[in-house]
């Protein structure tokens, strides 16, 4: 996994609530067995005026004028700005995988859904809750500034406008530190492997029918 | 010992280690695989040269994909019939116990691991899909997870996860007849929202919760996910063990009896204290329909469909009327004037034999309306099927003009063929009605068995009391 430290990108608006991950990746695109190329599908519903189906060429398909990814603004996005309840739904990791593949690296939101935090971390995507007031005050800067961009400093904790305002958030301890080192997961686990054992051999004690 | 939730028992006795921040390494009891969610997991065990850490935790079954006909014929779409075949292969390759496409015991994953005995209380259980919060409804702690969270249940047979705060929805009173578990499910999310159970774990509790069936238990915890909670659950009583007695996977003998001594303790201890409660009163619960393109935007069958411009909220406000516009509904419109074109009975929220018994009910000896386009009925797996068919309810569903299906989650999320088109308006027994969830473009409106079956003969949304006198 890609290590997460400083990101200053330019910052793209989805001004909706509850955005689901249907939304976010349409369930056609999941029949991949691949972790790649998802990007050009990402909010594939809405970004293109005709139907998706895996292995069309995104390339030649009529963009929605509308979508506010597709305005020349917003290319190059790094971050995007979204509303409460961001990616709830389906568990599917092909919703962090198509926002990572896209070139999202950070999501800053008032909540997100369970599921997809947790997925978000898993991929070296720092989604980051701030106050719904602070999210909104964002989203009429975004809208009022082209090429408005935030500074994201996960060690410091904190997102910096271009005018110096500072906006801390939390991050698990844990969770932080994955991300900044790029942290292997399974690897961590399976440094505890006598702890596993040890619990199994209890378990298996206490609860022989869960080990039939 | 202070008193304890339901939720702090199951966690407790499957911490492994906790990091100081509280994150903890959880043992996982029972991991359930499917192949949308487990392609790139197995892709990566074999590329860091990892097995998986305990073959029998793992039961795997392909359900999202398969066709709901003609199965003889395989798999049409080559993308669906890769995504079969990977699992297929990954399982036979890692020695993982798979029910294939032809096995009576395939179906879908968050039905055939409660019928098989797989899902047992006490467990934690996992799967690569949000609707595992299903089997709470055995005092399980069972919650969905992402690919990554696959890959690492495999290799480890624990994850990495935190706490939830608890929050505990009381249903006391009775339900009147004609309501069903989908409506409280629906009244829960529409009153604390698709965000208001967000970083909690829920625990079903009350009068109206006892007197479900398992079946309907499982209709409960799993829309739990609806409301944002990522697991459901339920405490354990006689329905409870009644249920998993004699199942395949259950244990058997003397162990039996031991299991069973020790799931009478999974319950929450009477002066536990939750962080958060809610409370309803069943008999006050009206049978739901949901009108928008979130859970949350529900009304009652003898309501209308609701006015943004009595909305607030300015974001919320916007959602309304984009849903509106979505639905193709306008404000202030009668529910029970919606037609509809099709209607789905399944999806590992309703497709159980209960669910289909009480459908069947509804339109034995009827006919599906003339402006249904198509109504079919999806068996949650191959042994409810044939539970269903030696019942008798296939032929009353045939002869009331539905068609008898082939189980896997099929138009819950139109991985297979089964979808609408889009402006195709359906009354659905799933569990998800985002945009495009059952076809671009197409409509859908959240029901239980009983409505959708209802729907289906009159042709649009009605009272099942009016129904029940007038037809």
């Amino acid at each position: 996994m890609d290590k997460f430290t400083v990101l200053d990108g330019i910052v793209a608006p989805l001004d909706k609530p509850n955005v689901d991950t249907d939304a976010i990746i349409p369930k056609q695109f999941l029949k991949s067995i691949r972790r790649t190329g998802f990007g050009p599908n990402l909010f594939d519903a809405w970004r293109y005026l005709d139907h998706g189906e895996p292995g069309k060429d995104c390339e030649l398909r009529p963009l929605n004028p509308g979508f506010v990814l597709n305005q020349e603004r917003y290319s190059g996005a790094s971050i995007l700005l979204a509303r409460e309840n961001f990616g709830c739904g389906s568990s599917r990791e092909h919703a962090p995988w198509a926002l990572l593949d896209y070139g999202f690296k950070a999501i800053i939101a008032p909540s997100f859904a369970d599921i997809f935090f947790n997925n978000c971390f898993k991929n070296g995507i720092l989604p980051i809750v701030l106050e719904s007031r602070v999210v909104s005050d964002l989203f009429d800067r975004v809208l009022a500034e082209p090429g408005y961009h935030l500074m994201i400093d996960l060690p410091a904790q904190q997102v910096t406008t271009p005018d110096r305002q500072v906006y801390p958030f939390e991050v698990d301890a844990f969770r932080k530190e994955c991300l900044v080192d790029g942290l292997d997961d399974i690897d961590l686990t399976l440094r505890h492997v006598e702890s596993i054992r040890a619990y199994e051999a209890r378990r298996r004690q206490e609860a022989p029918w869960l080990f039939q | 010992m202070s008193a304890l939730t339901l939720y702090d028992k199951l966690w407790q006795s499957h911490v492994v280690r906790s990091e100081k921040d509280g994150t903890a390494l959880l043992y996982i009891d029972r991991h359930l695989v499917h192949e949308v969610t487990s392609p790139q997991a197995f892709e990566g065990l074999r590329l860091a040269g990892r097995k998986p850490w305990r073959l029998d935790a793992n039961l795997a079954v392909a359900d999202h994909n398969v066709p709901t006909t003609n199965r003889g014929d395989g798999i049409a779409d080559p993308v669906s019939r890769l995504q079969i075949e990977t699992l297929d292969r990954n399982c036979a390759e890692f020695g993982i116990t798979e029910f294939r496409m032809n096995d009576v015991r395939q179906g879908i994953v968050h039905v055939i691991g409660p019928e098989q005995g797989a899902t047992l209380p006490g467990m934690t259980v996992v799967c690569g899909d949000s609707h595992t919060s299903t089997h709470g409804a055995f005092a399980a702690l069972a919650f969905g997870i992402g690919t990554s969270e696959v890959e690492h249940v495999l290799a480890t047979q624990c994850l990495l996860t935190k706490k939830s705060k608890s929050m505990r929805v009381n249903v006391e009173g009775k339900l009147h007849p004609g309501v069903s578990a989908k409506d409280i499910a629906l009244a829960v999310i529409g009153r604390i929202g698709t965000a208001g159970g967000t970083g909690f774990a829920l625990e079903f509790a009350g009068q109206a919760i006892r007197a479900l069936s398992m079946e309907g238990r499982m209709t409960l915890c799993n829309m739990a996910i609806e409301a944002g909670a990522r697991a459901g659950m339920i405490g354990v009583d006689e329905t409870t063990i009644a249920y998993l007695q004699n199942r395949p996977f259950s244990p058997r003998g003397a162990l039996w009896d031991q299991a069973v001594a020790n799931w009478r303790t999974l319950k929450s201890d009477v002066d536990a204290r939750f962080d958060q409660e809610v409370s309803f009163d069943a008999s006050q619960i009206r049978p739901h329909v949901s009108w928008g393109t979130s859970p949350e935007m529900v009304v009652t069958i003898d309501d209308c469909v609701p006015d943004p411009a009595l909305e607030k909220d300015l974001v919320r406000r916007q959602a309304m009327e984009n849903a509106l516009v979505y639905m193709g509904l306008e404000a202030n419109q009668p529910v029970s004037s919606i037609r509809i074109d099709k209607v789905f009975i399944g999806s590992c929220t309703n497709s159980r034999i209960e669910d289909l018994r009480v459908a069947a009910a509804v339109v034995k000896g009827r006919h599906v309306a003339k402006n249904i386009k198509q109504a079919m009925v999806v068996p949650g797996s191959g042994l409810v099927k044939r539970q269903a068919e030696t019942e008798g309810l296939d032929r009353i569903f045939a002869d009331a003009g539905f068609e008898w299906r082939e189980p896997g989650c099929s138009m819950c999320l139109a991985m297979n063929a089964d979808r609408l088109e889009p402006g195709e308006r359906c009354a659905s027994t799933s569990n998800r009605n985002f945009e495009g969830r059952q076809g671009a473009g197409g409509r859908t409106h959240l029901v239980s068995p009983q409505m959708a079956a209802a729907a289906a003969i009159a042709g649009h949304f009605t009272d099942l009391d009016v129904f029940q006198g007038n037809l």
